[in-house]
């Protein structure tokens, strides 16, 4: 064996080392500082037209809407999945309540009886400014949505340009929805 | 006796005691104090004992519901079956670190028991290093992930443990796995003690093989168990997702397996020597990185740990000391061990170079198919998803070479063979694979679920063909091959069955690469065929069991009008958790599994419908048979080993005895 193939052979293995290492390193302090999140669900449609649909409202909430009432918007509006089965989204209520003192929210119930849905939205005082109900899911698919609570922030024109795939509070919406309200 | 306080205490002598283990025998040995190297064997006993001691508190902790213990608290509770609360010891971060350190200790156990006949510097520092590594990972132990804390006020009763976590295979799992991770510490101990002797020789090779090949025997083991786990309990009916956690242990597996190969060459032509001290630390480091990447949570798996960014950085400031240490070591002293002779490309030296570079390249299509989505993220911070497409793509052109050479390398010589010689010897296994082509054509399609399984015929032919020529069968009388197969070594027989092992895994997954399912929601009473079979829902009923309540389908098989099997899958859910589990049933005849699974009602009265899952799947046992016949090759091979290790000492004995 020369020189120079013992010299790769050792080089090679450091390198690679090296560079995995920095590269973990890098990983690791992103994760502690929240700018890396492994588990973070990239949703396709951000920065894509919302897609078309029409539901139904719940009883005693009012009529649903469309996707063309949502376009016709002068405002950004944030639309937020969730389902009186889902214990994040209980958890996720004052928080929403919160942000829409702010900016309007219009809620769809995924996947849940009418009924339960309209007592879960009214129990404590609606956050929604408008509610529809996906009673089978179908509209939650194209948009993308992979569990519940999910929020997008929709633009006047019917754009999304955020997605969120977590319980919302203020917090989030200080660090991640009001910067993009400003730039609109 | 057994309390938390008394195991944690035991932790903590156990570290000390590891790194008197690193320190005083390194120090003897460059002062060549043969007192202070010969201590190396009673610390490495010693920390042993106390590591055991401090295992068994955290066992007895958990056996006698002490939920003061977090661990316990987190992990256990009083309904649990006594089996779940020993094995739940290490289902949980904190417990499995503390397994890992201790099958660590055992290791050098192993190496002061087993290793009598090895120089008294070398297994000095051997044992040096594998102190060195428990030292970091009992600190490890200690410093973040302490599984002896204490929570006051105690809870009555703890939170259980995942159900899908209560399973015998699973229970088992971590400890053979790990033992594979682990035991492959020591040929990395043997090489890092190997560049700062600067001194590799054929001895050396004979020495690290069989632990080389122990630790590869629970790799194998462990990662055939836990496919056969994600098959039977997860209910997919895939049985490999080519996820994080999985090529975690499938990085260490391909270059430990380079390594039983080229250490063989070391031991035989004293050649491959610096390549295979490398693969000795690579294996090592692969697995150690496959423990940090699991357990820091940067990977995206679906075997989530809680993930907890301090402790990753604990780990990855081992794994720099380790790994870069040894690195470095290695591209300091490396240069000094001198390489002997050229080979020839067609010999056995040649087709095990021919192995290695295979192995590894399959290595490295993994290990890019695993690291890219994270770095891809780091880099351009856009999340993409290497999947099956990618790993299928990339791995199997590299593996129908492989198979090819499986099957002529134990056929040839070492040194120089003649092709034609070589050739004559496989004309039987080549005529053999010639129909399993054909056979392959009628059963399979896609070409290459044929070419592979006409490939692993063709090894599983030559391996056998090989083993009957050397006990002359055909060519010598009976009592000749009599003869012949009490001497032919047990490490021919061992490569033949780990060979033939592997053939039958392949076509175990060729097999599978033909598996028929279907998604059908009925009434009960109503049939749907699959696969030529025709599969009826008798009855669906719901009954309580110990901590859950499940729902139970009959579901029975016919095949031309003739019952097969009535299969029960059942539905759990854990109340406590609120956590749903599918308990899979499995009909299999070793030829092709019937699997069922039962999903969600639909409905209610007359009109009520199940959706059912039904897979009819080829072979599928085959493939982790072939492991346990690849791990059980392993263990022939090591038996021979261990005599032949012992052989020169005994025959010392005997001229003394004579003179």
């Amino acid at each position: 064996m020369n020189a120079t193939r013992r010299g790769i052979l050792t080089a090679v293995p450091i390198i690679g080392a090296g560079v995995l290492g920095v590269g973990f390193w890098r990983m690791l302090s992103d994760m502690r500082s929240g700018a890396f999140d492994p588990r973070a669900i990239k949703n396709p449609n951000v920065g894509k037209p919302i897609p078309s649909f029409a539901m139904p409202g719940l009883p005693g909430l009012g009529d649903g809407f469309t996707d063309a009432e949502l376009k016709a918007q002068h405002r950004p509006v944030l639309i937020n999945f969730f389902a009186s089965w889902c214990i994040p989204c209980v958890a996720e209520m004052p928080g929403l309540r919160a942000i829409s003192r702010n900016m309007p929210i219009w809620g769809i119930a995924y996947e849940d009886k009418p009924e339960n849905a309209a007592g879960f939205v009214q129990r404590d005082g609606s956050p929604y400014a408008r509610v529809a109900s996906d009673r089978h899911g179908r509209v939650a698919i194209d948009w993308g949505v992979t569990g519940v609570p999910e929020s997008f922030l929709v633009a006047p024109g019917g754009r999304i340009i955020w997605h969120g795939s977590a319980a919302l509070d203020p917090q989030i919406y200080e660090a991640e929805i009001r910067p993009r309200l400003a730039g609109l | 006796m057994f309390g938390p306080e008394q195991g944690h205490f035991a932790l903590a002598l156990a570290c000390v005691l590891a790194l008197v283990q690193f320190a005083v025998p390194l120090w003897g040995a460059s002062r060549r104090d043969a007192r202070l190297v010969g201590l190396a064997p009673y610390l490495a006993v010693s920390q042993l004992i106390a590591l055991g001691y401090s295992f068994l508190c955290l066992v007895m902790c958990a056996v006698s519901d002490d939920f003061s213990v977090q661990n316990v608290a987190a992990n256990s509770a009083v309904s649990k079956p006594l089996l779940y609360k020993i094995t739940g010891v290490w289902g949980n971060h904190e417990g499995s670190v503390l397994l890992w350190t201790l099958i660590l200790a055992a290791c050098g156990g192993a190496v002061s028991l087993f290793g009598r006949n090895l120089p008294d510097i070398l297994r000095g520092r051997v044992l040096a290093i594998l102190g060195g590594v428990s030292a970091g990972f009992q600190m490890f132990c200690l410093l973040t992930s302490d599984p002896f804390e204490r929570v006051f006020p105690a809870p009555m009763d703890g939170q259980g443990m995942n159900p899908l976590l209560q399973d015998p295979g699973l229970a088992f799992h971590p400890p053979i796995l790990y033992t594979g991770y682990v035991g492959f510490a020591v040929p990395f101990a043997f090489a890092v003690a190997a560049l700062i002797e600067g001194r590799v020789d054929a001895a050396w090779g004979r020495w690290v093989r069989p632990w080389a090949v122990a630790a590869w025997c629970f790799l194998t083991c462990g990662i055939a168990l836990g496919s056969w786990w994600s098959y039977y309990v997860l209910g997919w009916g895939g049985y490999w997702f080519w996820d994080p956690v999985e090529n975690a242990s499938l990085i260490p597996w391909l270059t430990g397996t380079a390594l039983v190969h080229s250490a063989i060459v070391v031991e035989k032509r004293e050649g491959l020597k610096i390549w295979t001290v490398l693969l000795a630390i690579a294996t090592f480091s692969f697995s150690l990185s496959g423990t940090f990447l699991v357990r820091s949570g940067i990977l995206n798996s679906v075997h989530a740990f809680a993930n907890d960014p301090a402790r990753g950085v604990f780990i990855l400031a081992l794994l720099a000391i380790v790994i870069g240490g040894s690195l470095a070591l290695f591209a300091w002293r490396a240069p000094s061990l001198t390489s002997t002779g050229l080979f020839s490309p067609i010999s056995r030296e040649g087709s095990l170079v021919l192995n290695n570079i295979l192995l590894c390249s399959i290595c490295a299509v993994v290990v890019t198919g695993t690291m890219y989505p994270p770095f891809m993220q780091l880099l351009a911070g856009r999340t993409i998803s290497v999947g099956k497409p990618f790993f299928d793509a990339a791995t199997i052109p590299l593996t129908l070479p492989l198979l090819l050479a499986m099957g002529v390398g134990t056929a040839l010589p070492w040194k120089r063979a003649q092709l034609a010689r070589t050739f004559s010897h496989l004309y039987a296994a080549a005529g053999i694979a010639a129909i399993g082509v054909v056979l392959c054509f009628w059963r399979l399609s896609g070409i290459m679920p044929i070419a592979c399984g006409a490939l692993a015929i063709w090894v599983i032919a030559a391996s056998a063909s090989d083993v009957l020529r050397r006990i002359g069968i055909g060519h010598t009388s009976p009592r000749g091959v009599w003869e012949r197969m009490k001497n032919l070594p047990r490490s021919s027989w061992g490569a033949a069955l780990a060979h033939i092992g592997a053939g039958i895994t392949v076509l175990g997954l060729c097999g599978m690469s033909q598996a028929q399912h279907a998604i059908v929601e009925i009434h009960i009473g109503e049939t749907r065929s699959l696969g030529g079979d025709d599969w009826t829902l008798l009855d669906v009923h719901d009954y309580i069991g110990p901590n859950y309540k499940a729902m139970q389908a009959d579901l029975a098989i016919r095949h031309n009008g003739k019952l097969v099997t009535i299969l029960h899958p059942e539905k759990r859910d854990f109340t406590t958790q609120s956590q749903t589990t599918t308990e899979v049933a499995i009909h299999t005849n070793f030829i092709t599994d019937l699997y069922g699974v039962i999903g969600d009602r639909h409905g209610t009265g007359k009109d009520t419908t199940y959706v059912l899952r039904l897979h009819r799947n080829p072979l599928a046992p085959w493939m982790w048979l072939g492991g346990l016949v690849m791990a059980i090759g392993g263990a022939f091979s090591l038996s021979d080993r261990r005599m032949r290790i012992g052989a020169p000492k005994r025959a010392a004995a005997r001229n003394m005895a004579r003179a």
